[in-house]
């Protein structure tokens, strides 16, 4: 992709996602002069920092008022501005949720929210700021683009597709680091077309965030030890999303799982279990995320252990998938 | 801009025309918020009529004048409004409401040409014109952002969220008003959820308050030229404009009567109420007549 990203693979594991996000922003501020910055509260927090120092002009600060931000964002994008709103997810989508659906989507602005500290990625700091039901929220909303990058790449490849394309977006990145599952920003990102970043015929696990990383490594380590072909999908673009790519694998492996930093209700799982039911084909199918509960405290890492949306967590539900009876017949007895 | 009294005349007499489609709109729709509707109806004619610098012909003009009608539901008298100037066809009121109209009962900036924001849901409209105030600055440009709110609309939090940004960025080509008509959907607004003391609520966020009889152009068009002089002087401050206005205004029967916030209006209703704004526009007249220079 000519004017990708330049980082090399040790640089960005040098920087947070949200440094990546925070980068690009600078980026986007240098190339287009429409570009504004709007906080509430987090500019460090969300790794905007660089564009504030940098234009401090087109930098706004509303302190602790995520409703007051989607408002202003919105009447800025309405005089021609094209801003960039960054808090953490869950004040996004709960606390600004009136403003997100009626000031940004309803009246179809062109602003970009960059949900950081998704999922259960500010893990510490328990329910309160975890975001685990932003993805039901925000992909029912008529005219929002959602996109979950997998990681600093793709984040950064996100947030310039964001500018580019007219519209309210909502991109949902995570806090701190991401594992690297990219080699370069340079692999051909586009809205709404979900990436195959491990092949497979047996089965297919369809990831986003986070769990992408996770899912490969599952799917590496299964081929290796079980001689289990499992294709992997990064679906970053919950709205709209990709159905080819999820009906493909229903014909081609029949078996899906889908994996999320989220809760199993209303997010990526049943966003792809609404297009499996629809093609009216036979399907096993598991979702993976958080169980209709909250989510523990504690690292990162040990709450997708605790959920089950790891690499073992993702093996296990391969291997109980798989042994599913499961025939392309009309006896439906032996799998009721 | 001092008001001639050939100007308050004729903005007397545009006024009126907008009541009585105000209240033919409400007819045709078979009811409307026709309370709200003609509370703020003086301070929407002064701003569209004697202050805005907009374009018909042009309706997204990027130096236009911004309008943000933050209590949205008067949408049965904002409509009149963007029919009459010309930026929608008169003819569609009589499809306000109805299945398939363009304007329903907050308008869709999308589908309603002049509206600068789809408002409705209270508490949004004026973090939205702090926004586009906030616009004028990065990008240069000198238009100013009017923004209305109803008084009971003030009990939702997001405006003192709003409040504060503007009093912080000192976004003065901001001028604000609180339709203050002391009704609510519930009761009296001082009944359902004290109000008061209301100007120094704004005062202590940071605004510079003048506090006015709403329905009255003289008084309006005074405290609006004040805010444009703070804006044109360099002041530190936003203005808000408290404006005391009646519920109703115009039509006797309904006036300061919170059970008309939404209302129904029949033949004999609609032909009392035409009545009623005949009565009022004439008392208006002698006052101008009066007390104009």
């Amino acid at each position: 992709m000519a004017g990708g990203m330049t980082y090399t693979a040790i640089e960005s594991t040098q920087l947070s996602t949200s440094e990546i996000y925070g980068q690009a922003l600078v980026e986007l501020g240098r190339e287009h002069n429409d570009v504004v910055a709007l906080t509430a509260d987090l500019a460090k927090s969300t790794k905007i920092g660089d564009f504030m120092k940098e234009f401090p002009d087109r930098f706004f600060n509303v302190g602790i008022a995520e409703q007051d931000m989607f408002g202003v964002a919105a009447g800025m994008a309405r005089a021609g501005l094209v801003p960039f709103l960054s808090t953490f997810s869950q004040f996004a989508s709960f606390r600004a949720a009136d403003q997100l659906h009626t000031d940004l989507c309803y009246q179809n602005v062109n602003a970009k929210v960059i949900a950081t500290h998704s999922g259960t990625s500010f893990g510490q700091a328990g329910s309160t700021h975890h975001a685990i039901c932003d993805l039901a929220v925000t992909r029912s909303i008529p005219n929002l683009t959602v996109i979950v990058p997998a990681d600093g790449y793709e984040t950064y490849n996100a947030v310039k597709a964001a500018y580019a394309t007219p519209g309210p977006f909502y991109i949902r990145i995570n806090r701190g680091f991401d594992r690297v599952l990219y080699e370069n920003s340079d692999y051909g990102f586009e809205i709404g077309k979900a990436v195959t970043v491990h092949e497979g015929t047996d089965i297919t696990v369809i990831a986003c965030g986070s769990c992408v990383f996770q899912a490969v490594q599952a799917a590496d380590f299964l081929e290796k030890a079980e001689g289990l072909k499992v294709r992997v999908i990064n679906m970053h673009t919950i709205k709209p999303l990709d159905k080819e790519a999820i009906l493909k694998a229903v014909m081609d492996t029949r078996r899906i799982i889908t994996v999320e930093d989220h809760s199993i209700i209303g997010g990526l799982g049943s966003a792809v279990a609404e297009v499996v039911v629809e093609s009216g084909k036979g399907c096993a199918f598991k979702k993976l995320g958080a169980n209709d509960k909250f989510a523990p405290i504690g690292l990162h890492e040990d709450i997708m252990a605790d959920l089950g949306i790891d690499a073992n967590g993702i093996i296990e539900a391969v291997r109980e998938v798989m042994k599913k009876d499961f025939e392309e017949d009309d006896n439906w007895d032996d799998e009721m | 801009m001092s008001l001639s009294k050939a100007e308050w005349l004729a903005l007397e007499k545009k006024v009126d025309e907008l009541r009585n489609l105000t209240l033919d709109t409400t007819y045709w729709a078979g009811s409307g918020h026709i309370g709200g509707g003609m509370s703020v109806l003086d301070i929407m004619t002064v701003c569209y009529y004697k202050y805005m610098n907009i374009k018909v012909d042009d309706p997204q003009w990027a130096d236009r004048d911004r309008f943000i009608l933050s209590k949205g539901h008067a949408a049965v008298a904002y409509a009149p409004v963007l029919c009459d100037l010309g930026f929608n066809d008169k003819e569609m009121l009589k499809t306000f409401n109805l299945s398939g109209s363009k304007m329903g009962m907050h308008l869709d900036s999308n589908k309603v040409v002049g509206a600068d924001a789809s408002t409705g849901s209270l508490g949004h409209g004026l973090s939205i014109a702090v926004g586009t105030a906030l616009a004028a600055r990065v990008t240069g440009k000198d238009y100013m952002t009017f923004c209305v709110l109803g008084d009971g609309e003030c009990d939702e939090g997001s405006n003192w969220e709003a409040a504060m940004t503007a009093a912080h960025y000192k976004v003065t080509n901001l001028i604000s008003f609180v339709d203050r008509n002391k009704c609510m959907i519930d009761g009296r607004t001082e009944d359902v959820k004290n109000l008061e003391p209301f100007c120094d609520k704004w005062t202590a966020f940071g605004f510079i308050v003048k506090e006015i009889d709403g329905n009255n152009i003289k008084e309006l068009c005074e405290a609006i030229d004040f805010a444009y002089e703070n804006h044109k002087n360099g002041g530190t401050q936003p203005v808000m404009i408290v404006c005391n206005t009646l519920k109703g205004c115009g039509i006797d029967f309904i006036e300061d009567d919170y059970t008309w916030h939404y209302g129904a209006f029949d033949d004999d209703r609609y032909e009392r109420g035409k009545k009623a704004l005949a009565e009022t526009y004439k008392k208006r007249v002698a006052r101008a007549e009066k007390e104009g220079a």
